[in-house]
């Protein structure tokens, strides 16, 4: 069981800051989330493109910001859970809360901040008759292992950096790695493009595009798919193989959540903005863009200041006795729980003769 | 007036006549979302930087649109249920040649 003072759900900008904002106040944090590296959307989606409204930076991109957020969170040493998505949640006799995960890991807090953004990441699943009978039969949505993969024939689908990237990963173990794709651009980095098209003048990679897989065949499992050409559609071309691995995006769904007793709204958890943004359940806060209120905006600037009010009342649910005044950083510093102090250097007063 | 009038086919089918203005940099996508004619969370996902296609529509009336970017391209190419009519209602921006415009919003998941 992993304890901690409050368990956020959700690694994106709000949650990640949240850290912070705990910190400041000596309480510890722990944060879950479904894919398997902090920063949601920013990092899963968009991770390249400028914000311009992040306040004190002109232009920062999505995956700087991300960075920037994980090392001022550094002294506070958060634990992270990650890959994993929150699937229930228990209130204790003690008044605490038990999240378990996806993959069954449980964690213990008083208080539960779900930083959500839009819901935990689902991969998109392509439109192909019989998918759900091969979901663990050969036809997967998310390379775990790639051992798994040695010696073995693997296609992959789509177009994006994922696409791109595994296969390149793969061209070394599998073996042998069919990319199929509906157009012949690819949307990946151009370091990942190059690389895939030397993979394929040297026969490592079979590349079909544009194409599509439109079939898939096998009694008890995956056996082999369908790839129809875009160019000849009357001659499709049967692959025999021991994995199929669509990679066409995640998107987001709310997901469990739904069903945890909260008050929802328009996809989104009803909350106290007049106070601390707390849910209908006491002691569990929800922030960032999961939330919803009057006026509610969704923006990273909303979701870092309800980060901070959701702490302060934290502090007062997890030490109800103890007095608590608000300290600046450029008065109190730093004092991480790594040992690490920062602080402003003292002003030098001297004397003018 | 600047205003322009644009008809909205939701995903259960039931057509909207609605008012939209020209004047306020709004692109197809928001124009959905002002009027809610999709629950919150299943339209503009990605914020409207062609980045996902949960605005993905199909143009019915022949208005003349802007090119696809690259970017818009790319996004559909990936996306299911896609259309030769489909496009990105983020990337359409309203503007007075789109008054009478006729569109069907895709089916959720694409």
């Amino acid at each position: 069981m992993i304890k901690t003072d409050i368990l956020i759900i959700g690694a994106g900008p709000t949650g990640l800051f949240a850290v912070f904002e705990a910190g400041l106040l000596q309480l510890r944090c722990h944060i879950i989330d479904a894919l398997p590296q902090p920063g949601g959307q920013l990092a899963e989606i968009y991770p390249k493109k400028p914000i311009y409204d992040i306040p004190g930076f002109p232009e920062v991109l999505a995956g700087e910001l991300v960075d920037n957020l994980m090392a001022q969170i550094e002294p506070f040493q958060p634990g992270f859970t990650l890959g994993e998505r929150a699937e229930t949640i228990e209130k204790q006799e003690d008044g605490t809360f038990v999240v378990t995960t996806s993959e069954g890991t449980r964690h213990q807090a008083p208080v539960v901040a779900i930083a959500g953004g839009l819901g935990s990441f689902e991969p998109r699943k392509p439109l192909l008759k019989n998918l759900e009978f091969y979901e663990g039969r050969g036809l997967t949505y998310m390379i775990r292992d790639p051992e798994v993969y040695r010696g073995k024939e693997v296609v992959i689908a789509g177009g994006g950096d994922s696409a791109l990237d595994w296969s390149i990963f793969l061209a070394d173990i599998a073996g042998g790695v069919t990319l199929v794709h509906r157009r012949n651009e690819f949307r990946g980095a151009l370091d990942s493009v190059e690389k895939v098209q030397v993979l394929k003048d040297c026969g490592k990679i079979r590349l079909l595009t544009p194409a599509e897989v439109v079939h898939l065949e096998g009694k008890d499992k995956l056996e082999a798919v369908v790839v129809r050409r875009s160019a000849e559609p009357s001659e499709d071309i049967r692959i025999e193989t021991d994995a199929f691995v669509p990679l066409f995006g995640l998107s987001p769904k709310l997901g469990p959540i739904s069903n945890w007793g909260l008050e929802i709204e328009k996809n989104a958890i009803k909350v106290d903005n007049t106070l601390d943004y707390q849910t209908n359940i006491p002691g569990i806060y929800a922030i960032g863009d999961v939330n919803t209120y009057p006026g509610k905006l969704k923006l990273i600037l909303c979701g870092f200041h309800e980060a901070t009010l959701m702490c302060q009342s934290a502090y007062q649910r997890i030490y109800p006795d103890k007095k608590y005044v608000m300290k600046y950083t450029t008065v109190g510093g730093i004092h991480g729980f790594d040992g690490s102090r920062k602080e402003a250097p003292k002003a030098v007063i001297r004397t003018i003769d | 007036m600047s205003d322009i009038q644009i008809t909205i086919t939701d995903r259960h089918g039931e057509v909207h006549r609605v008012t939209a203005p020209t004047d306020m940099n709004m692109n197809l996508m928001e124009l959905v979302k002002v009027y809610e004619l999709a629950p919150e969370g299943t339209i503009g996902v990605c914020g409207g930087i062609a980045m996902c296609a949960s605005c993905q529509c199909y143009v019915k009336s022949g208005h003349p649109l802007p090119e696809k970017s690259d970017e818009e391209e790319a996004m559909l190419s990936e996306a299911f249920y896609v259309e030769t009519s489909s496009r990105l209602g983020c990337q359409i921006h309203l503007t007075k040649g789109l008054d009478g415009l006729e569109v069907e919003l895709a089916p959720e998941g694409s």
